[in-house]
C-alpha cells in the first residue's frame, strides 16, 4: 500500500510537469489548430536557461524561473512571427511541416558545440534536498516545490484566461477568429500572446523537470512534448481544465506500468491509453464533440 | 492493346534502367556507396508513394507510416532468415509476406481509427507507431532472433538494383493505375469533402480502408526491401523520425502528386547523403541545422509544394475526348 501511494505521488510529479508543457500545446491547438511540434524544444530551452542561471549565475530560484520564462516567451513569439504567421493561410500541413523544421533546427542547432554542445549535463540542484518520512511514504521538497508552482502556474493561468480582457480575446479568437477580428480584436497580437503564454508555462516546467530529473540534453524535449501533447489530445484538446486532467492521467499511467510491469512499456502505456480513448470519445475526455455543417 | 502496349513501356523502361546502373556500377562508374544511395532512394520513394495514397490522395494524416515499413522489414527479415536462405524466389515471396504482414496490421488498426478525424487520426497513428517501436524494442523477449534494442543481424544481402526498380516501377503503375480507376475517383473525392462524397453513394469507410491498407502495403514491402539492403535492423530505424521523413518527402512534392514524391524522396535522400560530402570535415554536425532551415524556406516559399499539381507525362491519366 505505501508503495502504491509512494507510486502516485511520483506519477504527480511528473504528471504536473506534463501539465505545464500540455497547456502550451492545447491553448496554441485552441487557437490556430496547429500541432506546435516545437513546443517540447521550448521547454528544453527553458531546462537550459535554468541550467545556466544556477550553475554560472547562481541566481535565486525566482530569478531563476523568471529568466527561463522570459526566455522561451522571446523564443516562441519570434518562432511564431518569423515561422507561422505567413503561413497562416496557407494549407495547415505546410505549418506543421515548418513547425517540425523549427523543432528540428532547435534541437540540432543547439546541440552544436558552439551552442550548448551534445552532452547530457547534469542539472545543479538549486536548494539542499529535504524528505519527509510519513509512515513509509517519502515527500520530498522537491515534489513540493513542482506542487506548489504548478498549482501557482495554473491559477494565474485560470485568471489571465477568465477574468482579463487579453482572456477574453483569446477565448473569442478560439471560437472564431474571423467574426473576432470583425469585433476589433488584434487577431495577430492575441495569437502571439498565445504563443508567449504556452512558451512561459513550458519554460517554469523546463526548470521544474531539470529540478526533479537532473539530467538536460538538446533532445530532451521530444519525448516530454510529445507525451504532453498526446495528454492534451487525451483530455480533449483546445480545454484547459482536459490538459491538466491529461497530463495527470499521463504521469500516473506512466509511472504504474514502470512500477508493476516494466519500465520498457513506460513510453508504449500512454499511447494505448490515448487510442482506447480516442476510440471511446473522438475529441478526448472533456472535448465537445463539433457539429458538422453542410 | 492499351494494356500491352503500357505494360511493354514499362518493361523498356525496367529494362533500361535496371540495366543501366547495374552495368555503371559494374564498370566502376559509380562507386558502390552511391549505388547503394540510389538503393535506398528508391526504397524511400517506395514507401513514400505509399505514404502519399494514405495522405496526399486519401486525405487521411498518418504519422506512423515507418511503424508499417518496420513491421514489413521485421517480417521479411525473420521470414528469411529462418526458412529463405539465398534464394531469389524466398526473398520474392519473403517482401510479398512483408507487404502482406503491414497490410493485415493496416487492417486491424484501420478498422477502428479511420472513424477518426484529421489531427485525431493524426495523433492516433503517431501513438501506434511509438507503441510499434516500443514493441520493436523489446522484440527479443518473444521472438530472440528479431535481437530487440540490439538489433536485428544475419540477414542475407539480397535487395540489388534490379530489385527496387522493378518495385519502384510496379508501385509506380499500381498508384497510377489506381488513381484514374474509379476506385481513384472514389478516394479523391473522399479528400476533396468527405460528406459530399457519403452524400453521392460512395461508402467513404470502405474506400478510406482501401486507400489506407494499399499505402501500408507499399511501405511493408519497402520495409523488406530495406531490411535486406544493409543486413541489419534496428528499432530506432523506424521511430517516429522515419515516419517524419517521409511526410516531409511528400508534403515537399506536392500532396497527392506522384512525381512531385518520387523527385523528392531522391531529392531528399541524395541532400541527406550529399552534405555529407559537401561539408567540410568538422562541420557534419550542421547538416540537420540547414535541412530544416531548407525545410521551413521550401515551406514558406511554396507551401503546396514543389511540384504542385503538375505530374510527369508518364504518371499523367489517359483523357478519353
Amino acid at each position: 500500500m505505501e508503495y502504491f501511494v509512494q507510486q502516485v505521488i511520483n506519477g504527480l510529479q511528473i504528471g504536473f510537469v506534463y501539465a505545464l508543457i500540455a497547456l502550451g500545446y492545447t491553448m496554441v491547438y485552441g487557437i490556430v489548430r496547429l500541432i506546435n511540434f516545437a513546443h517540447g524544444d521550448v521547454f528544453m530551452i527553458g531546462a537550459f536557461i535554468g541550467l545556466y542561471a544556477i550553475e554560472r549565475y547562481q541566481w535565486p530560484l525566482p530569478a531563476v524561473f523568471f529568466s527561463a520564462v522570459v526566455g522561451c516567451t522571446i523564443l516562441a513569439v519570434l518562432i511564431e512571427q518569423l515561422a507561422y504567421r505567413p503561413l497562416r493561410h496557407a494549407p495547415k500541413i505546410a505549418s506543421l511541416i515548418t513547425a517540425i523544421g523549427v523543432s528540428l533546427f532547435l534541437e540540432y542547432f543547439t546541440s552544436l558545440r558552439q551552442v550548448f554542445g551534445p552532452h547530457f549535463y547534469s542539472f545543479p540542484r538549486p536548494f539542499p534536498v529535504v524528505s519527509w518520512n510519513w509512515h513509509g511514504i517519502l515527500v520530498t521538497n522537491i515534489q513540493a516545490v513542482i506542487f506548489f508552482v504548478t498549482v501557482f502556474c495554473l491559477l494565474l493561468l485560470q485568471f489571465i484566461v477568465f477574468r482579463t480582457k487579453m482572456g477574453r480575446a483569446m477565448r473569442a479568437v478560439s471560437f472564431d477568429y474571423v467574426t473576432a477580428g470583425l469585433m476589433g480584436v488584434n487577431v495577430n497580437m492575441v495569437i502571439s500572446f498565445t504563443f508567449g503564454l504556452g512558451a512561459a508555462l513550458a519554460g517554469v516546467g523546463g526548470v521544474l523537470y531539470g529540478i526533479a530529473y537532473p539530467q538536460v540534453n538538446t533532445f530532451m524535449g521530444f519525448m516530454p512534448g510529445l507525451k504532453a501533447f498526446t495528454a492534451a489530445v487525451l483530455g480533449g484538446i483546445g480545454n484547459i481544465p482536459g490538459a491538466v486532467l491529461g497530463a495527470l492521467i499521463m504521469g500516473q499511467s506512466e509511472t504504474m506500468v514502470a512500477a508493476y510491469v516494466s519500465s520498457a512499456y513506460r513510453d508504449g502505456i500512454a499511447f494505448v491509453i490515448l487510442i482506447l480513448v480516442l476510440l471511446w470519445k473522438p475529441t478526448g475526455i472533456l472535448g465537445i464533440p463539433r457539429t458538422e455543417k453542410v | 492493346m492499351p494494356l500491352l502496349r503500357s505494360l511493354i513501356k514499362t518493361f523498356v523502361a525496367y529494362a533500361f534502367l535496371a540495366g543501366g546502373i547495374s552495368l555503371l556500377a559494374g564498370r566502376g562508374v559509380v562507386n558502390p556507396y552511391w549505388v547503394q544511395i540510389l538503393e535506398l532512394a528508391c526504397i524511400v520513394a517506395i514507401s513514400a508513394q505509399g505514404l502519399n495514397i494514405i495522405y496526399g490522395h486519401t486525405g487521411l494524416f498518418s504519422l506512423g507510416h515507418a511503424a508499417f515499413y518496420g513491421i514489413g522489414a521485421y517480417t521479411a527479415a525473420y521470414l528469411m532468415k529462418m526458412y529463405g536462405g539465398q534464394s531469389q524466389a524466398a526473398f520474392l515471396a519473403a517482401l510479398l509476406a512483408g507487404g502482406g504482414a503491414a497490410a493485415a496490421v493496416a487492417c486491424l488498426i484501420g478498422l477502428p481509427t479511420l472513424r477518426l478525424t484529421s489531427d485525431y487520426l493524426g495523433i492516433a497513428t503517431l501513438g501506434f507507431g511509438i507503441i510499434m517501436k516500443v514493441v520493436f524494442d523489446s522484440a527479443d523477449s518473444f521472438l530472440p532472433d528479431l535481437g530487440g534494442a540490439r538489433g536485428m543481424t544475419g540477414i542475407a544481402k539480397m535487395t540489388t538494383v534490379p530489385w527496387v526498380v522493378f518495385f519502384l516501377l510496379a508501385s509506380l503503375l499500381v498508384v497510377r493505375n489506381m488513381i484514374h480507376s474509379s476506385y481513384g475517383r472514389a478516394i479523391l473525392s473522399i479528400r476533396e469533402d468527405e460528406i459530399a462524397a457519403e452524400t453521392m453513394g460512395i461508402d467513404t469507410f470502405q474506400y478510406k480502408m482501401v486507400g489506407f491498407v494499399t499505402g501500408c502495403t507499399f511501405a511493408g514491402v519497402a520495409g523488406g526491401l530495406y531490411a535486406h539492403l544493409y543486413a541489419f535492423l534496428h528499432p530506432s530505424n523506424f521511430d517516429f523520425f522515419k515516419s517524419i521523413d517521409i511526410l516531409v518527402i511528400v508534403v515537399l512534392g506536392g500532396l497527392g502528386n506522384m512525381s512531385g514524391t518520387l523527385v523528392a524522396s531522391f531529392g531528399w535522400i541524395f541532400l541527406l547523403e550529399g552534405l555529407r560530402v559537401v561539408l567540410p570535415p568538422g562541420y557534419v554536425e550542421f547538416r540537420w541545422v540547414l535541412i530544416p532551415v531548407l525545410l521551413i524556406v521550401t515551406m514558406l516559399l511554396r507551401p503546396q509544394g514543389i511540384f504542385g499539381t503538375r505530374e510527369f507525362p508518364f504518371l499523367r491519366g489517359k483523357v478519353y475526348r
